[in-house]
């Protein structure tokens, strides 16, 4: 789909705008695909997602845990409903978080060691940015969002995903916010049958960014030290506004397996109530995937359940977190029968998660090939909120980059293991992470395609 | 505010200083007394950006967005606004909202109200951004910073020939500007004092205005810090007393209810529709309501001791509540004052369903939330968080015919030495609220045994709520406790250990004032010490300032 030749967007900056100086940095747009969508035009292979999937409360010793390792892996009981994708994803066992003495803070202290490669000292700290922003920083740049927070419960707290202890990164609270994000005001639709024309609106609002923009020295020289830091947040943030609409002087190119779905229903009733979730996490997945495949972004955060696991059924007056810690062990069965069927809800989500990714064609396989995803909990057993063996998977090849399909097994490797590996296999040039006993540079080779 | 003219208040709130410096000091005469803090810069709440939005443009302007989260620190978002910063999603829907409320601005409906000038011209539009942006920055935008507003104004509406357009895409700008999202400091050389610096008059009346009102400064404010106004004790005063009689101060001191309640976890409480099928989202929301009300009315409007609030048998209705609390409400859709009978087991702030059921699980009540939520929120004693392998199982097995209520469940957890440490701080206080079930609903027995709600709080015992309010009452704790958290509501931060003696003089005075909020109020916003920026220079002045008190008295 051509309409005669590119007109450069620096080209129209200046034309547009009477000379006046626009300042605005342009970046280069990796949009330029082929035209069947399998590839760039330059024949590079399309784009590499990088998502995340966490859920609450971990699992059920001897319920969940593969007693086989390597290929050949088997699926007990609570993984049950992983064996369509066994062959999709890695599973790793036996990694640790060592807190070198910081404190166990509870369903906070593993979560965050796992995906900010340091121990909390305190209660709800963070020291490190989350790798998935990491990952964004280096591969979330070019796409219109950096990258998509969505918390299924609808709440927006539940969202693991931030540069610093400052702002979490703000999730989607359901189907109907999420639509309208990705496919309402400035989206692009890559298969747009009229021709292009590039809003001239935009290049005004971009000038007037500007002036905001040159605000920037004289707001920092009045600032302390903390305060330039988020300041200088506030700024990086902004760039990322300039940049979506920058992208929508651009025209986009075909994308095969982009298609906009209808509209959700507005006004759907969100909490922690079981089939509310489910059908609330289903609904944003589908759309994520089409999001994903029409290339408006490359990371993804998806919190199933808060790490403090408020899953409940309708008409109990506990829920997973309560049922973990005060249901009495089944004598005859060895565990807790209530909390352990909290642990089979989630594993089920996990595996409609990666069906719906895995629905989606894309160039020669399924957009899950393209993906990286992957799937933790913050804890291993939460009756004793256990950080040693918390569960961990990918989930997809990463565009051919990584093998699958292994339950890889360590007697007590740290976890950055996983997080190293998962931050080289997505580009970042980084050969160790993570603090004290937590700092590695020891990827998990295995999987390297 | 020169010293020869401070308060007899503002005196004493020295005098305290003086004390408390020489405790510091240790008898060095030459070591500068500290006061004061940094420049600081805060991010606006929701209610903050909500509210201004309101005020700069009128209240039917929707504002349509998410905002990010807030974050508790040291026991309040407010604490929590100097520290945080703005991430990319966070942005993009500060720049939806900015564009949605200026496309408002100058649509047909309200065009008049902000642009009404005889020809759309360039004069127009440098008078709408020299009001409104005055209003958004708050402060005078210098003539250059103007001009850059109008040029790209302008040139906006040269390409879709639309002039209201233009001014649309330059305002949605200043929406998104830094110097609008926060609040941020500034200092000035002080005239008084060659050399020093001090804390700006329209950073001085942004204190004010958001601490009071919770929202942007008003004209008049603007208008005093411009002209100096708010350097002198008489100007800051006039200004102070007007915020403090303004209708607008319970907006502002909802806010910091609010915040000081912790009743943000409004927004996501939900009970189990099975197990409390009366505790709907109307309740839920009449709930924070009702606490609200009664709060406002007590010590807003009515100027009541605070201390009453634990023991008062009043309260408000409505009729969403009433099916909860089992009481009649005459008005089909209105609030109306109601008070509980003499021999009624519901009594105080804390018998309010916005107590009990907030510090509740979904499913049932939780005494242990409720003794924490007193102690933390209350009585500023920060309980810490739980140790990570404890076995909770005897304390909850509510099918143990052997422990049929929550204090026997309980009682058996605190037997174990490694909870009873910190359960015994709460559960005795909590547990005398179990005769509230998770939805805050009146039981007189959990599972066929009668509910025992006595106790003991810090060596005073108690039979009953109303008991448990009258020890409230006195407890030291809670009147400090208040204290404390509007000095740090105010400044957005934890007092330091220099400034101790400030907020110790204002927990007197607050004693010594009938534990009114208003005196309160008043004496924080015409003190020093609020505005005091920790510098070096700021030191010093606060050293003059106690040699001439000292003259003075």
């Amino acid at each position: 789909m051509s309409f005669g030749p590119r007109i450069s967007r620096r080209q129209i900056l200046k034309g547009m705008i009477h000379g006046t100086a626009v300042t605005v940095g342009l970046p280069v747009l990796n949009s330029f695909l082929n035209s069947n969508g399998s590839a760039f035009a330059d024949g590079r292979p399309l784009p590499v997602r990088f998502g995340t999937w966490v859920w609450g409360c971990g699992f059920t010793p001897g319920r969940f845990v593969p007693t086989q390792s390597g290929e050949d892996y088997d699926l007990p009981v609570e993984l049950r409903s992983m064996a369509p994708h066994k062959e999709d994803v890695n599973i790793f066992s036996g990694f640790d978080c060592l807190l070198d003495g910081a404190p166990n803070d509870v369903h906070h202290s593993g979560l965050m060691s796992i995906r900010s490669g340091t121990a909390p000292l305190f209660y709800k700290a963070q020291h490190a940015p989350t790798l998935d922003v990491l990952i964004a920083d280096e591969i979330g740049g070019d796409s219109r969002f950096r990258s998509l927070e969505l918390a299924a419960p609808g709440n927006k707290e539940d969202t693991y995903s931030a540069r610093s202890q400052r702002n979490k990164n703000l999730p989607e609270l359901n189907p109907a916010g999420l639509y309208q994000r990705i496919f309402g005001s400035g989206f692009q639709d890559p298969n747009a049958k009229t021709a292009f024309t590039p809003d001239p609106k935009i290049l005004h609002q971009l000038s007037v960014l500007s002036v905001v923009k040159e605000e920037r020295q004289r707001l920092m020289s009045q600032l302390g030290a903390e305060d330039r830091i988020r300041m200088d947040e506030y700024f990086t943030s902004l760039r990322q506004t300039e940049q979506q609409l920058s992208l929508q002087l651009e025209e986009p190119e075909p994308l095969q397996a982009c298609s906009i779905p209808n509209a959700p229903p507005e006004r759907l009733e969100s909490g922690y109530e079981v089939e509310t979730v489910k059908r609330n996490h289903r609904l944003m997945a589908e759309l994520l995937g089409l999001a994903l495949a029409c290339d408006q972004t490359r990371v993804f955060n998806m919190v199933f359940t808060n790490s403090f696991s408020d899953l409940h059924k309708a008409g109990g007056s506990s829920g997973h977190h309560l049922y973990t810690h005060e249901e009495i062990t089944d004598k005859e069965l060895g565990y807790q029968v209530e909390a352990a069927s909290f642990v089979e809800i989630n594993m089920e989500a996990w595996s409609e998660f990666l069906s719906i990714l895995k629905a989606i064609p894309e160039g020669d396989g399924t957009l899950l090939d393209n993906c990286l995803v992957f799937g933790h909990s913050d804890t291993s057993y939460a009756k004793i909120h256990a950080v040693l063996g918390i569960p961990m998977m990918t989930a997809g090849k990463a565009g051919g980059r990584i093998k699958t399909g292994t339950h890889i097994v360590t007697n007590g490797d740290p976890v950055t293991r996983v997080g190293l590996t998962m931050q080289q296999v997505m580009g970042r040039p980084v050969s160790s992470w993570g603090t004290k006993s937590m700092e590695t540079s020891k990827p998990v080779a295995e999987i390297f395609a | 505010m020169g010293a020869k003219t401070m308060t007899t208040r503002a005196s004493r709130i020295l005098v305290g200083l003086v004390v408390g410096s020489v405790l510091l000091v240790s008898g060095c005469d030459d070591e500068p007394v500290v006061t004061g803090g940094p420049l600081s810069m805060r991010k606006l709440t929701e209610a903050q950006y909500r509210q201004s939005i309101a005020d700069i443009f009128g209240e039917d302007i929707l504002v349509v967005g998410r905002f990010e989260s807030e974050t508790r620190t040291d026991g309040l978002l407010a604490v929590g606004s100097s520290r945080a910063s703005v991430t990319e999603a966070g942005i993009e829907q500060f720049y939806a909202m900015a564009n949605s409320i200026a496309s408002q601005v100058v649509d047909e409906d309200h065009r008049d109200d902000a642009l009404s000038c005889p020809a759309t011209d360039d004069a127009c539009a440098r008078a709408f951004f020299a009001r409104t942006g005055r209003l958004i920055f708050r402060r005078t935008l210098s003539a250059d910073e103007l001009e850059q507003w109008v040029v790209r104004s302008t040139e906006a509406a040269e390409t879709t020939n639309d002039f209201h357009d233009g001014i649309a895409t330059a305002l949605s700008g200043m929406l998104v500007s830094p110097e609008f999202l926060f609040r941020i400091d500034t200092a000035e050389s002080d005239p008084d004092a060659v050399g020093e610096t001090r804390l700006s008059g329209y950073s001085i009346a942004s204190r004010l205005s958001f601490f009071l009102w919770n929202t942007t400064p008003d004209d008049e404010l603007l208008t005093a810090a411009e002209t100096g106004q708010l350097h002198s004790d008489d100007g800051l005063a006039l200004q102070a007393d007007r915020l403090l009689a303004s209708p607008r101060l319970e907006r502002g001191m909802r806010a910091f209810f609010r915040d000081f309640l912790g009743m943000e976890a409004f927004e996501h409480l939900q009970k189990d529709k099975l197990v409390y099928p009366a505790f709907n989202q109307a309740v839920t929301e009449a709930a924070e309501e009702q606490i609200l009300r009664l709060v406002m009315h007590h010590l807003v409007a009515s100027d009541g001791d605070y201390r009453d609030l634990f023991t008062t048998r009043d309260t408000f209705m409505n009729r969403p509540l009433g099916m909860v609390y089992a009481v009649p409400v005459r008005s089909p859709d209105g609030w109306e004052a109601f008070s509980f009978p003499e021999d009624d087991p519901r009594v105080g702030l804390l018998s309010h369903v916005g107590f009990t059921a907030l510090h509740s699980h979904r499913g049932r009540s939780s005494a242990t939330l409720r003794g924490i939520a007193i102690r933390e929120l209350l009585m500023c004693q920060p309980v810490q968080p739980p140790p990570a392998a404890v076995d909770f199982t005897v304390v909850q097995d509510t099918d143990n015919p052997n422990l049929k209520t929550a204090r026997e469940r309980l009682t058996a957890h605190r037997t174990e030495p490694v909870c009873k440490g910190c359960h015994q701080f709460y559960d005795p206080i909590g547990l005398s609220l179990e005769n509230f079930d998770g939805a805050g609903m009146y039981r007189s027995q959990e599972n066929g045994a009668a509910i025992d709600i006595s106790g003991d709080i810090d060596g005073t015992t108690f039979a009953n709520i109303a008991e448990l309010g009258a020890a409230l009452r006195e407890h030291p704790a809670i009147t400090s406790c208040l204290v404390e958290s509007v000095i740090k509501y105010a400044a957005g931060r934890e007092s330091s250990v220099e400034e101790q003696g400030w907020v110790d003089g204002n927990v007197e005075s607050f004693s010594a004032n009938g534990h009114r909020l208003k005196p309160l109020l008043r004496d924080i916003v015409a003190s020093d010490a609020f505005y005091a920026v920790a510098t070096e220079t700021a030191s010093t002045n606060a050293k003059l300032d106690i040699q001439d008190t000292e003259t003075n008295e």
